[in-house]
């Protein structure tokens, strides 16, 4: 962003000295994943790998395998581009984004002017994921606030997650993509999230596939209507990647593999 | 501007400097130390020229700033040659793993860390590996053999040192 002349801060603060913003630790049944979190770190996890599948498979196309060293989880999250992957993922996972600041409040300024009259501790927020990306480069995060980290349900049993991109090449954003995770409850498909990367102003949660996933069997015909669905569900603009009903039709073919993929991983039949 | 006070190791140096806040990485490299083997391509991340080691992984250098480097170790083309060629570089030339060479310091860095982490990388692997440094004249072909031979070549040296032990 600011290579580009988008953005132009008036200065940065380096946060590696913080404790705590980075890791990745399973407990009290969620996935906790700090803010600063290299993606390098999340593709290399085996403990995604086998649990969080879905985050694994997005965590492996963001960029590029060099540019994924010193990316973040968070960056990807908070900076919100809609062709970041993990917003999507966030949202078909249900996550909660956790910040600290003072989500009222500019950020203090450079001079440290005001930054006296600021109150004494900083403010905790949880924000879900639904209601966390609010435009295109654009978070609920107030200016004097930052992202922590992220809190991912951990899977129950029977459960299974999948993204499917397409890219024209590595490190290019995505033509569209898909993010599914989904659990299998008494034979049928239960709690099923869906949703689209860069085929809109944000990441879209796609109900109506959703609604269409759960309490089915899983089979080609409620895959089908899913598809149709996220496809309809879809907002894409026509520029240098596609046309509008060209990244529909991508929309629609991303859906079906990348549920047959969760199903298939719910089942234990795909790793 | 305010100014810092870093210090980086570079190729095993600790070098001190006052530098200001916006300087990047590669210009540090390339105009504080004069170490001109670090390219500049595309200038936006995408390239994969100005790849240097950033405490032992690979960093594309002009998306860091040289103040998020302060205290830490950079390794460079320059520091890969230690009175000898090193294999990357031996296998780079043998196998004509280049042609106007413009890539090849970032793409012989990316290959180090690759054959670090993965002694015996299958094509797809290596192909896998450096997919974020482009190279505009080989069509990579030449360049995945060389990293395959290198890799088959430090992988010697680590037996026969095993061997001596």
């Amino acid at each position: 962003m600011m290579r580009f002349r988008v953005a132009q801060p008036p200065a940065l603060v380096d946060l590696r000295r913080v404790p705590g913003l980075s890791g990745l630790r399973e407990e009290n049944g969620h996935l906790w994943v700090g803010a600063m979190t290299r993606q390098a770190e999340i593709e290399k996890s085996g403990l995604t790998r086998r649990r969080y599948p879905l985050l694994s498979d997005a965590a492996r196309v963001i960029a590029d395998p060099v540019v994924r060293n010193l990316a973040t989880v968070g960056g990807n999250v908070a900076h919100a581009d809609p062709g970041n992957d993990l917003p999507a993922v966030m949202l078909a996972y249900g996550a909660t984004m956790c910040a600290v600041g003072y989500p009222d409040r500019p950020a203090p300024s450079l001079s440290g002017e005001g930054s006296r009259s600021l109150p004494l501790a900083p403010e905790k927020r949880e924000i879900e994921a639904d209601d966390f990306f609010t435009g295109p480069f654009e978070t609920a995060l107030g200016e004097g606030e930052i992202l922590t980290g992220i809190r991912i349900p951990s899977p129950s049993a029977g459960s299974g997650g999948a993204y499917a991109k397409l890219e024209r090449k590595v490190g290019d954003y995505a033509v569209a993509a898909v993010a599914i995770q989904l659990r299998f409850h008494g034979g049928v498909i239960a709690d099923a999230g869906v949703a689209l990367t860069n085929v809109g102003l944000t990441a879209i949660r796609a109900e109506a596939a959703e609604g269409a996933l759960n309490g089915s069997d899983g089979g080609d015909e409620a895959l089908d209507r899913a598809a149709a669905a996220a496809a309809a569900a879809a907002e894409p603009m026509a520029d240098a990647r596609g046309s509008e009903a060209y990244k529909r039709a991508v929309v629609r073919t991303l859906t079906f593999r990348a549920a047959s993929k969760a199903i298939a991983r719910a089942r234990g039949e795909a790793a | 501007m305010s100014a810092h006070h870093v210090t980086i190791t570079v190729n095993g140096e600790p070098m001190e400097r006052e530098i200001e806040s916006r300087l990047l990485l590669v210009h540090f490299l390339r105009e504080e130390l004069g170490l001109t083997g670090t390219h500049i391509g595309c200038d936006t991340t995408s390239c994969g020229a100005c790849t240097v080691l950033l405490n032992g992984k690979p960093a594309k250098s002009c998306t860091v700033l040289a103040v998020a480097a302060d205290g830490a170790e950079v390794t460079t083309v320059e520091g890969l040659a230690n009175g000898e060629l090193h294999p990357i570089q031996q296998a780079f030339m043998e196998c004509h793993g280049l042609q106007c060479g413009f890539c090849t310091p970032g793409m012989m860095l990316t290959s180090k860390a690759l054959i670090e982490e993965n002694p015996d990388p299958t094509e797809a692997e290596v192909r896998w590996g450096i997919s974020g440094n482009l190279c505009r004249c080989t069509g990579y072909v030449n360049i995945v053999e060389a990293v395959r031979q290198a890799a088959a070549a430090i992988r010697s040296e680590a037996g026969e040192e095993a061997d001596h032990a």
